[in-house]
C-alpha cells in the first residue's frame, strides 16, 4: 500500500463562521429557508454575469468573516475558486479584502479542496485564521460552457443545472466544538465518460474511489457517520455511486445524501438530474449541514465534493471527462 | 476502479434516463406546426395586398425572422423551445433565435469583439455548410442543364 491519502487534523481546526448566498431559483427550492442570503436579482447588482459572480462570492466571504467576528486584516490566508476561465470570479470578487490569496480550480470539487487546504494550513501551524470559499453562477457558466441563455435548446434528462450560489467558511485554530478533522485527497479517475451532459456519471467513480479509500485508510465504517454527503452527483451519479461501492462491499445507501439532489425540486423546477457547480455543495454545506452540526442534530459527517475536470476544448477534442473527488470530515 | 470502462459504460447507460421521445416528438409537431401556421397566415395576409408571389414569400420570411428575434429579445423564445425542441429549432424563427441570443449574451463584451465576433457562434456552421452545399449544387446543376 502506498502513502495514505487521508490526513488527520489533530491540532484542532475550528469552523468559526460560515455563510451561504444563492440566486432566486435556489431560494425557491426545497432548501430555500436555510440560506443566509437569497438574491432576487440574477445580476447581483452588476452589469454582466461575470461581475455578478464577483459580487456573489464577495458577499459570501464577507458574510463568513462577519459571522466569525473578524475583519479582513485579521485573516492570514484566503483559498477560493470558481468555474470561470482563469478563475476570475474569485480573484476579481475578492481583491478588495487584501488577504493573501490562493486561487484554486477543482471544478465542482473546489469548495472541499479550498476548505481542506485551509484546514491543513491551520493544522500545520502556518496560519491562524483562513477563509475558504467557492462559487458558481448559472448564467456565467452557461455562457462559458454551453449556449447563450436565450438560445432555444433542449436539455437531456441526465444534464445538471449549475447552481447560482456560493459558500464560505472561516476556519481558525481556536474555537469550540465544530471541527474539520481530516481530509482525503482525491485522485483523478477516468472511466471514459465523454458526455458533458452526464457529469454525474463522469464523477461517480472518483467519489466511489475517495469514499472507499477513506474507509480503508481510517478503518471506519459508514456507521461511524451520520451522513455521507456528496456534491454534486445528482440523480444519475448518486445511483452509480451506491452501485459502485456496493460492488466493493461498502453499503452507504442509508447514510448517503447528495447536495445536487437536495437543492432543487427537479420535477417542479425543471432542473433534470439536479444541481451542480462549486456553489452547490458550498452553499448547501454552509446553510444546511454546518448549522445542523452546530445544533448537534448530527455529530459527524463525511463531505465528498466531486469535480469534472474538462474544458470546452477537451470536449471538442473528444477527450473523456476526468473525475476528481476530495473529502473532508466535520464533527462536533 | 475494479471494473473496466466497458462495464462502467453499461452501468451508466442503465442508470441514465432516456429522453422522452414520444412526448418530445408530439410537442415538436404541435409547436413547430403552430409556427408554420402563423407563417401561413402571414403569407395569406400579404397575398391579399401584393400580387407578386416572390415578394409575398420574402416578406413572410422577414416577418417570421422578426418575430423570432423579438420573442428572443423578450426572453420568451427559449421558454417555448423548452417544450418545442426541434419544432422551434427547424423553422426560420429558430435561426433568428440562434443569432440574436449570442448577440444579447455577448453584448457586455462590447459591440465589435462581443456582439460582432460571437453573433454567428451557433448559426456560423449552418451558414458555412449551407452555402457550401448550395455552391456544389449550383455547379452540378449548371453542367446537368
Amino acid at each position: 500500500m502506498g502513502v495514505k491519502s487521508t490526513i488527520k487534523f489533530n491540532n484542532g481546526v475550528y469552523i468559526n463562521g460560515f455563510f451561504s448566498s444563492v440566486g432566486k431559483i435556489e431560494g425557491e427550492g426545497p432548501l430555500g429557508k436555510y440560506f443566509d442570503a437569497v438574491s432576487e436579482d440574477a445580476l447581483f447588482g452588476a452589469k454582466s454575469w461575470e461581475q455578478a459572480e464577483n459580487n456573489l462570492i464577495k458577499t459570501t466571504v464577507s458574510g463568513a468573516m462577519t459571522k466569525a467576528a473578524v475583519t479582513p486584516d485579521e485573516v492570514d490566508l484566503l483559498f477560493a475558486g470558481d468555474l470561470l476561465n482563469q478563475c476570475t470570479g474569485s480573484s476579481f470578487g475578492l481583491k478588495y479584502f487584501d488577504i493573501p490569496f490562493f486561487g484554486l480550480y477543482g471544478a465542482c470539487s473546489t469548495f472541499v479542496e479550498s476548505t481542506a487546504l485551509a484546514a491543513a494550513m491551520i493544522n500545520a501551524g502556518y496560519a491562524k485564521r483562513v477563509v475558504a470559499a467557492a462559487s458558481s453562477h448559472f448564467c456565467s457558466s452557461e455562457k462559458q460552457y454551453r449556449f447563450p441563455l436565450e438560445y432555444g435548446g433542449v436539455r437531456t434528462p441526465t444534464s445538471q443545472w449549475t447552481v447560482t450560489g456560493s459558500g464560505a467558511v472561516m476556519l481558525s485554530d481556536k474555537g469550540t466544538g465544530l471541527k474539520v478533522t481530516s481530509m482525503t485527497v482525491g485522485k483523478m479517475v477516468d472511466m471514459g465518460v465523454c458526455d458533458a451532459n452526464n457529469m454525474g456519471a463522469a464523477m461517480a467513480p472518483a467519489a466511489a474511489d475517495t469514499i472507499y479509500r477513506h474507509f480503508e485508510e481510517t478503518g471506519k465504517t459508514p456507521a461511524d457517520y451520520d451522513c455521507i454527503v456528496t456534491g454534486d452527483l445528482a440523480a444519475v451519479g448518486s445511483e452509480l455511486l451506491i452501485d459502485l461501492l456496493s460492488r466493493k462491499g461498502l453499503d452507504i445507501s442509508q447514510k448517503h445524501m447528495d447536495t445536487g439532489s437536495m437543492i432543487f425540486d427537479s420535477q417542479a423546477q425543471g432542473t433534470n438530474a439536479g444541481g451542480s457547480g462549486c456553489g452547490c455543495v458550498a452553499s448547501v454545506f454552509c446553510s444546511y449541514f454546518v448549522p445542523k452540526l452546530a445544533k448537534k442534530e448530527i455529530k459527524k459527517i463525511l463531505v465528498v465534493a466531486t469535480g469534472a475536470l474538462m474544458s470546452t476544448t477537451t470536449a471538442q477534442l473528444g477527450e473523456p471527462i476526468i473525475g476528481i473527488a476530495h473529502g473532508i470530515t466535520v464533527e462536533i | 476502479m475494479d471494473i473496466t470502462k466497458k462495464q462502467y459504460d453499461k452501468m451508466v447507460k442503465k442508470a441514465s434516463p432516456p429522453s422522452k421521445v414520444i412526448r418530445d416528438v408530439i410537442f415538436a409537431f404541435l409547436i413547430g406546426g403552430a409556427i408554420c401556421t402563423v407563417g401561413q397566415i402571414v403569407n395569406m395576409c400579404y397575398g391579399f395586398y401584393i400580387q407578386n408571389q416572390d415578394d409575398v414569400s420574402a416578406l413572410t420570411s422577414m416577418t417570421m425572422i422578426f418575430l423570432g428575434a423579438l420573442l428572443t429579445g423578450l426572453n420568451v423564445y427559449d421558454d417555448i423551445a423548452k417544450y418545442g425542441g426541434a419544432g422551434t429549432l427547424v423553422p426560420i424563427t429558430g435561426f433568428a433565435n440562434s443569432i440574436v441570443s449570442p448577440a444579447m449574451e455577448f453584448r457586455t463584451e462590447g459591440y465589435v469583439l462581443g456582439v460582432g465576433a460571437n453573433m454567428f457562434k451557433i448559426a456560423g456552421p449552418v451558414l458555412v455548410f449551407g452555402i457550401s452545399t448550395s455552391v456544389i449544387y449550383g455547379v452540378i446543376y449548371f453542367f446537368m442543364r
